[in-house]
C-alpha cells in the first residue's frame, strides 16, 4: 500500500467518526499543553536563578571560614572551631596574580538614623573592590575609595530604600548618616538593583571594611570575594588561595571556597530535576490520554468489525490492518500534540502578560519531544486495538452485524 | 486451475464438532463457469470461502495454479487473494463513507497501484458496470441492483481470474438479479472462471458445470 494512501484511508476513517476524533484530540491536547506549560515553567525558573547567580559576577570565587563538611573525612574534634578568616588573610590572598580584584565583607546590622528619621540596615564592610566583583551601578555619588584594607574612613554608599526612606526628598549625598553611634558622610547612593540572590542591595549600607570592623568590633570576615582573571585562573587561583590558608593557619586550610560556576552549575541541576519531575508528573495525562485512545479504538474496532473483515477479503494483510489502525491513532494524537503546543504557548503568552517580569521560554526540544512522546504514546497504547483488528477472522468479521 | 484434494473443514461449537465439510476433492480448470447449489448449511458457503483463501481448510490440501496454497502465511494470503481472485457478497458489503468509485478503488489502493492507473481503471469499470453517472454516490444512494454492480466492479479491477459469487442475487428483486447474472456471464465469456453459489434452480441450470452439496459432500451431476 503506498504510505499517502494509508493517510488518505485513516483521513477518511477519522471524518467518518467525529466524536471519537474529538475526544482522543482533546485528551491528547490537554496532556501535550499540560506537560509543555510546565516544561516551560520549570525551565524558565531555571533559566531566571541560573541568570540571577551569574549576574552575581563573573568568575567569581567566595571563600568563607570552616571546611564544608561536605568532603567528608572525620569531623572536628570536639571544642575545635575553625580558624577565622581575617583581615591579613584577605591581604596574602590579594598577593596571588591572578585575581583582578578581592573584596573581604563583613556583615552586621544596626540602627542608622538621620534628621529623626531611624531604621535597621544591614551594614556591609568592604572595599572598592566589591563594586567590580558584585557588578554594582551607582545612580549617584562615588563608592568606597580605593584604600589600604586597614584603614577606616567615615564614609558611606546607600542602597535605594535607604535613601528613599531616609532621605525622602532630600539630598543624601554630602549629608551625615548615623550608624549606632558614629557619623558616615554618605559619598553614593546604588543604582536599583532590583532583585539579586543573596543580599537585597537596596537595603543595605556600605562602609569601609576597616570601619565596619571597628564599629562591631568583631576582627573576623563573613565571606572574601574575588574574581579571578580568567574561568582558568580561578580553578588555579582556588589552589593558591588553600596554599596560603594553610601556612597562614597552621597547616590546616580550613576554609570552603566555592566557585561561582560550581553554585550556578548545583543551582542548575537541582532546577533541571525538579523540572523533569514536574514534567513526569504532567506525563501522567499523557497516560490517562493513552489509556483514552486505547478505550476508543478498541470501541472503533468492535464497530468496524465488518470492515476490517471486508478488507481482508479484499486483500489487505495483517501488516496493513495494523499500519492502519497505527496511522489512525497516530495521526489522532499528533493533531493533539500540536494543538496542545500552541495551547500551552497561548497560556504561557497569558502569564506573560500577567507577570510581565518574567519570560516563560518553551524550549525547542520540548516541542519537539512533546510530538514525539505523543506519537509513541498513540503507537503503543493503539497496538493493542490494531492488533486486535489486524487477528480479525475475515469471514466471522463479515458476517458480524 | 483450482485442485481440492480432501479437504474438511470442522467448526468446534460448544462440545459438538460440525464438520462443514467433508472430504471435498474436487478440479476445476480456468474459464468454467460452475454453480453450486444445495440445502442451506450444506456447506456452500464454507466451500467457496476456501477457494477464496479466506478461510483454511481443517485438513487437507488446496491447489491453486499448481501452488499448494494450505501453507501460506497470512501475508502472502492476502497477495494472493488480492490479485487472483474476486468475491461477490450476498450483501454486497460496501462501504458505507464512501462513493461507489472509492469502493471499487479499495483493492488497487491496497495492492499499491499508483493513483494515476487507478482512476482510469475505475472509470472504464464504472462503465462496463453501466454505473459511469454514479461514481460519486455513497451506497445509500444506489438501489440494490446498482450496488451489487459496484461490487462486482470492485471484485473485478484487479482483474482476477476467478470470481466467486455467494448468493450474488438474494438480496435483489428478479429483473436486478438478471441484469448482475449477465454481468457475471458476461466476465465469464471473457475468459474469468466463475463460481456462484443460488438456490435458484434456474439460474443454477445454467451454469456448464453443476455441483450440488449436502450435509458438507459433494454430489456432482
Ligand atoms: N464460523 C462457523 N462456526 C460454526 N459453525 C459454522 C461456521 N460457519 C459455518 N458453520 C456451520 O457449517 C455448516 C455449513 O455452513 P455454510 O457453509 O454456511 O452452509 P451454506 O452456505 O450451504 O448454507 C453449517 O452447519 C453451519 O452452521
Ligand atoms: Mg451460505
Amino acid at each position: 500500500m503506498i504510505v499517502s494512501d494509508l493517510f488518505l484511508l485513516a483521513l477518511k476513517t477519522i471524518f467518518a467518526q467525529p466524536f471519537r476524533a474529538t475526544l482522543i484530540i482533546i485528551a491528547m491536547t490537554i496532556g501535550i499543553s499540560s506537560v509543555s506549560i510546565l516544561t516551560a515553567l520549570g525551565e524558565s525558573a531555571r533559566s531566571f536563578v541560573v541568570g540571577e547567580f551569574q549576574a552575581l559576577g563573573t568568575n567569581l570565587l567566595i571563600m568563607m571560614p570552616g571546611r564544608s563538611e561536605t568532603v567528608g573525612g572525620q569531623p572536628p574534634v570536639l571544642g575545635e572551631t575553625p580558624r577565622d578568616l581575617t583581615l591579613d588573610d584577605a591581604k596574602a590572598i590579594a598577593q596571588i596574580p591572578l585575581l583582578k580584584a578581592i573584596a573581604p565583607i563583613t556583615i552586621g546590622s544596626a540602627p542608622v538614623s538621620t534628621a529623626g528619621l531611624e531604621r535597621e540596615a544591614t551594614i556591609m564592610g568592604s572595599s572598592a573592590a566589591l563594586r567590580e566583583v558584585r557588578h554594582l551601578d551607582l545612580a549617584r555619588g562615588q563608592f568606597i575609595p580605593t584604600m589600604d584594607f586597614d584603614k577606616a574612613a567615615p564614609v558611606c554608599v546607600i542602597g535605594q530604600t535607604i535613601k528613599e526612606e531616609l532621605f525622602a526628598n532630600r539630598q543624601s549625598l554630602g549629608e551625615w548618616l548615623r550608624i549606632n553611634d558614629r557619623r558616615y558622610r554618605v559619598i553614593g547612593v546604588l543604582g536599583n538593583t532590583g532583585q539579586s540572590v543573596g543580599v537585597g542591595f537596596d537595603e543595605i549600607v556600605i562602609i569601609p571594611i576597616a570601619s565596619a570592623q571597628m564599629l562591631f568590633n568583631n576582627y573576623s570576615l563573613f565571606r572574601i570575594l574575588a574574581e579571578a582573571k580568567s574561568q582558568q585562573a580561578m580553578y588555579q587561583a582556588s589552589e593558591q588561595i588553600r596554599k596560603i590558608i594553610k601556612l597562614r593557619h597552621e597547616g590546616e586550610d580550613d576554609i570552603t571556597i566555592i566557585t561561582q560556576d560550581s553554585v550556578v552549575q548545583t543551582f542548575n541541576d537541582i532546577l533541571l530535576s525538579l523540572t523533569l519531575a514536574v514534567t513526569g508528573i504532567a506525563g501522567i495525562s499523557l497516560v490517562v490520554a493513552g489509556v483514552l485512545i486505547m478505550n476508543v479504538m478498541l470501541v472503533s474496532v468492535t464497530q468496524r468489525t465488518a470492515e476490517i473483515g471486508l478488507l481482508k477479503a479484499l486483500g489487505a494483510g495483517r501488516r496493513q490492518i495494523l499500519a492502519l489502525f497505527l496511522t489512525e491513532a497516530a495521526m489522532l494524537s499528533l493533531t493533539g500534540a500540536v494543538l496542545g503546543i500552541l495551547t500551552g504557548q497561548a497560556a504561557l503568552h497569558l502569564l506573560e502578560l500577567i507577570y510581565p517580569d518574567f519570560t516563560f521560554i518553551l524550549p525547542l526540544w520540548a516541542q519537539l519531544a512533546a510530538l514525539l512522546i505523543a506519537v509513541v504514546t498513540a503507537l503503543v497504547f493503539g497496538v493493542m486495538p490494531a492488533y486486535k483488528a489486524a487477528a480479525l477472522d475475515p469471514i466471522t468479521a463479515l458476517n458480524r452485524h | 486451475m483450482i485442485a481440492l484434494e480432501n479437504i474438511n473443514r470442522c467448526f468446534e461449537v460448544g462440545e459438538q464438532t460440525v464438520q462443514a465439510l467433508n472430504d471435498i476433492n474436487l478440479e476445476i480448470d480456468a474459464g468454467e463457469y460452475i454453480s453450486v447449489m444445495g440445502p442451506s448449511g450444506s456447506g456452500k458457503s464454507t466451500l467457496l470461502n476456501i477457494i477464496s483463501l479466506m478461510d483454511q481448510p481443517t485438513s487437507g490440501r488446496y491447489f491453486l495454479n499448481g501452488e499448494d496454497v494450505t501453507r501460506l502465511q497470512d501475508q502472502q494470503l492476502a497477495q494472493v487473494r488480492n490479485k487472483n481472485i474476486g468475491f461477490i457478497f450476498q450483501s454486497f458489503h460496501l462501504i458505507p463513507r464512501m462513493t461507489a468509485a472509492e469502493n471499487i478503488e479499495l483493492p488497487m489502493m491496497l495492492a499499491g497501484i499508483p493513483v494515476k492507473q487507478r482512476k482510469s481503471r475505475v472509470k472504464q469499470a464504472l462503465s462496463q458496470v453501466g454505473l459511469s453517472e454514479r461514481a460519486k454516490h455513497l451506497s445509500n444512494q444506489l438501489s440494490g441492483g446498482q450496488r451489487q454492480r459496484v461490487a462486482i466492479a470492485r471484485a473485478t479491477i484487479m482483474q482476477p481470474a476467478i470470481l466467486l459469487a455467494d448468493e450474488p442475487t438474494g438480496n435483489l428483486d428478479s429483473h436486478s438479479g438478471r441484469e448482475i447474472v449477465q454481468l457475471l456471464e458476461q466476465l465469464q465469456q471473457q475468459g474469468v472462471t466463475l463460481i456462484i453459489i443460488t438456490h435458484d434452480a434456474d439460474l443454477g441450470q445454467r451454469a456448464q458445470r453443476q455441483l450440488h452439496m449436502a450435509d458438507g459432500r459433494l454430489v456432482e451431476q
